[in-house]
């Protein structure tokens, strides 16, 4: 039980939880804003209405992303503070650049759009709800643009003592991984939120009640759902893929679970990798596919892991090749499911098909897990390496801070966290089961998130 | 371009503390000043919509302190780890207890998060208080510019101390009676009727004991740290922060007198402002001194980032804080005014 195998469970811990509920809210902002325009441009109060009972899902998992995202800020000083001393001249950068530009605006117009809509006229409370887009989605790119930089890095020099120094701010903020990256993964939040949508819909189609609103959600979640499921899988997911391989190569073998490299390579669907005898057992395989998918050509080499020392394999392979297939394999799912539930919309039979009103609803988890996997990728894939191929994470973390004392600052994590999950799992239960008709005036809540 | 970003990063974490101050206050005063339901929810509705955006301050001066000074940030969030760890939780608490409380109209549901709520509160201002001691004291800096401090040794003030010594402690008693006072100012400004006078009340016996423990704050501090007078000497113009603590106290008990609540309210403002200045004056251009040995502190010239990066962040940063500014008057003009006794729900 080593301190830096402490530390690095708690960032995962602490990161992998509080991006359960950023993941809803980006998505959710997007999907209110458009809510809130149907109901301008049509003048239709039931959209207005739809959009009051989503603000109050979205202000309580706003407060969790809130109060668990504030130990992020907190743990690359006191967990990684090696790590900080030498890369905080480059993504200091971004970090404080969400904070003066980003939190404030969001915590301003949340504050307007949830306690204003009587003060404010009707487009500037429509205002109100596209600031909070604009904040959440801003908040979003800052953080990409510092991953994206511990990913590949640019735009820096590397001063005798070990620190980085930045050259260029176009260059940080400008750096190509970080876009790719970023329309990604923002549109993987509005896969998540436009399922969550569907599945409220789909729950009060199926319990027969609120018909109405579960109709409205159905169709706003399942269109919101289709366009997004297939730009996640091209062009983002695709692009993305493609400049890895061109920069993380060995990142690309692990993920793939090519220990050999070689011509034509195929893609491996399912598989448990062995390293020690250096195959996937059980495989099942489609030739010449990898080689296509990444290099467009069917006879194209891919780089396997043999090409690289073993010291620069991604540590944890097998759970970065798992990781990589549940986001790949699930992404796949999502987008059938959508397809199907887009024609059945179209052709005016989704509100009485109950068999696909079933997996609609019991969908609403996977996109949480795909999203977790999709992170889970990237971070794993970039090990062992802080900031790739500069910045061993071995080299990062708090030496001063012992395994003993992060091992209770994590085990008091995850009672906090326990705790806060329950009430979020109650308090947006009960939402749902009140209903966006009863939920009206319902509750008389103090607080900004409330 | 050093004292430009030390005193950036000293009016964030000021902002934060005049703002977030108020609100963590009420906390403080909360199961004191109400006697029913609807007091308690005149006290959090008269924060609700602006607490979240208080609290930013914090995260945006911490941002602000990592891209400015990283090895100030590396060296002192490692070495504070704990009481940061604990801060952190009572952060998380107290954010849920305001937002959720309301929910569930259940009186053990609200008795649980109006406990947290207040708990919360009162010993975030005592740490927040130890923590700006524990800078003024100084830590055991090592050779390689790191350090541990567990929360507490022998309760002395050495070269090896703990996060709580009698000297951080207090600190924390100022923090604490500093806020309470600040909250009380704030609920009288904005509560009306009976509720608005136990808050003037309280104020004002209140600030007989901030008096004293603010001198004797003062008194301690050039007890523990001597140094501080000399870099006063340096600048004779910075006996001015005195005199103006003075002043402000002075303000905080004539306003509320008079019933001009706003100007109470704001000498309170002046008041922890003013001894947050008083503190970086004393410091710079040190960051963070060491108990050990003077050539191990932390200085401004030591930690500054790239000369290139902090012209750039001075771009930006003045350009966001302008909107930031411009943010808080929309929302604090929004919401002016005394809270109505009866709740009016929200957005409908």
């Amino acid at each position: 039980m080593t301190a830096l195998l402490m530390h690095r469970l708690q960032f995962a811990f602490t990161i992998t939880y509080h991006y359960l509920f950023p993941q809803l809210t980006m998505g959710l902002a997007l999907l209110i804003v458009v809510l809130k325009t149907v109901a301008l441009v049509k003048h239709d109060e039931r959209y207005n209405q739809a959009s009051r009972f989503w603000a109050k899902i979205f202000a309580i998992n706003f407060l969790l992303g809130v109060v668990t995202g504030i130990p992020m800020e907190f743990q690359f000083g006191t967990n990684w503070s090696e790590f900080s001393r030498r890369t905080g001249g480059i993504i200091g950068q971004p970090l404080a650049m969400e904070g003066v530009f980003s939190f404030f605006l969001e915590s301003t117009f949340l504050g307007l759009f949830l306690f204003g809509e009587k003060r404010l006229s009707r487009w500037a409370h429509w205002g109100a709800a596209f600031m909070v887009f604009v904040g959440s989605w801003i908040s979003g790119f800052f953080i990409i643009v510092t991953d994206a930089w511990m990913q590949h890095p640019v735009a820096y020099r590397l001063l005798p003592d070990g620190r980085f120094e930045l050259t260029s701010f176009w260059g940080l903020l400008l750096n190509p991984w970080a876009w790719l990256q970023y329309a990604h993964n923002m549109c993987g939040a509005v896969i998540t939120a436009a399922f969550v949508m569907s599945a409220v819909g789909a729950f009060y189609l199926l319990d027969k009640r609120d018909s109405e609103f579960g109709r409205l959600f159905l169709r706003v979640g399942v269109i919101a759902g289709l366009l997004s499921c297939v730009v996640q899988i091209f062009p983002t997911g695709d692009l993305q893929g493609r400049y890895t391989a061109k920069h993380q190569p060995a990142a690309i073998a692990g993920m793939e679970g090519l220990f050999h490299g070689e011509r034509g390579a195929p893609i491996v669907l399912m598989g448990q990798p062995d390293i020690e005898r250096q195959r996937i057992d059980n495989p099942l395989v489609v030739n010449k596919v990898l080689s296509f998918l990444i290099y467009g050509t069917t006879s194209a080499e891919v780089k396997g892991l043999d090409q690289f020392p073993q010291d620069q394999w991604p540590t944890m392979l097998p759970l970065l090749f798992y990781s990589y297939h549940i986001m790949a394999g699930l992404g796949t799912y999502f987008a059938l499911l959508m397809i199907v539930a887009a024609f059945l919309l179209w052709r005016g039979k989704l509100y009485r098909a109950r068999w696909i009103l079933w997996p609609i609803l019991l969908s609403f988890p996977l996109p949480y897990i795909a999203n977790t996997a999709g992170w889970m990728t990237a971070e794993i894939g970039r090990q062992p390496w802080l900031v790739y191929g500069l910045l061993r994470t071995a080299s990062g973390y708090s030496t001063h801070v012992s395994a003993g004392n992060s091992l209770f600052t994590l085990l008091g994590f995850l009672g906090m966290y326990s705790v806060l999950s329950i009430l979020w799992i109650v308090l947006v239960y009960r939402f749902i089961q009140m209903g966006p008709e009863s939920a009206e005036g319902h509750s008389r809540p103090d607080g900004i998130a409330a | 371009m050093g004292a430009v970003w030390f005193w950036i990063v000293a009016a964030m974490l000021a902002a934060y503390v005049v703002l977030d101050g108020f609100d963590i206050g009420i906390g403080i005063l909360y199961p004191f000043l109400a006697r029913n339901e609807d007091d308690r929810s005149v006290m959090m509705r008269s924060i609700g919509p602006v607490w979240d955006g208080n609290e930013v301050w914090l995260l945006a001066g911490g941002g602000t302190l990592f891209f400015a000074f990283p090895l100030l940030y590396a060296s002192a969030f490692s070495g504070f780890y704990l009481p940061l760890m604990i801060v952190l939780w009572l952060l998380i608490g107290r954010g849920a207890s305001i937002e959720l409380r309301s929910h569930i109209d259940n009186g053990v549901w609200r008795s649980f998060f109006n406990g947290v709520f207040f708990l919360s509160s009162a010993l975030l201002a005592i740490f927040f208080g130890a923590a700006l001691a524990n800078v003024i004291r100084g830590v055991p800096i090592g050779p390689d510019n790191y350090f541990f401090l567990p929360l507490w040794t022998n309760w002395r003030v050495g070269p090896q101390p703990g996060i709580l010594d009698w000297y951080t402690v207090v600190g924390g008693l100022v923090a604490l009676m500093a806020l309470a006072v600040h909250g009380g100012l704030y609920l009288a400004l904005k509560a009306t009727g009976d509720l608005c006078e136990r808050a003037r009340r309280f104020s004002q016996q209140a600030w007989i004991a901030l008096c004293v423990i603010t001198l004797v704050s003062l008194l301690a501090t050039i007890l523990v740290r001597p140094e501080t007078l000399d870099h006063y000497k340096l600048h004779p113009v910075s006996f001015a922060i005195p005199v103006l603590v003075v002043l402000s106290l002075a303000g905080m008990k004539i306003f509320t007198v008079r019933r001009q609540e706003l100007n109470a309210f704001l000498s309170s403002c002046l008041y922890l402002a003013i001894m947050l200045v008083g503190a970086a004056v004393g410091l710079y251009p040190t960051l963070l001194p060491s108990s050990t040995n003077a050539a191990k502190d932390i200085t401004v010239a030591e930690a500054l980032s790239g000369s290139y990066a902090t012209h750039v962040g001075l771009i930006w940063w003045s350009f966001g804080i302008l909107l930031a500014i411009g943010y808080f008057c929309v929302s604090y003009w929004m919401f002016r005014g005394k809270v109505s006794p009866q709740a009016d729900g929200y957005g409908h």
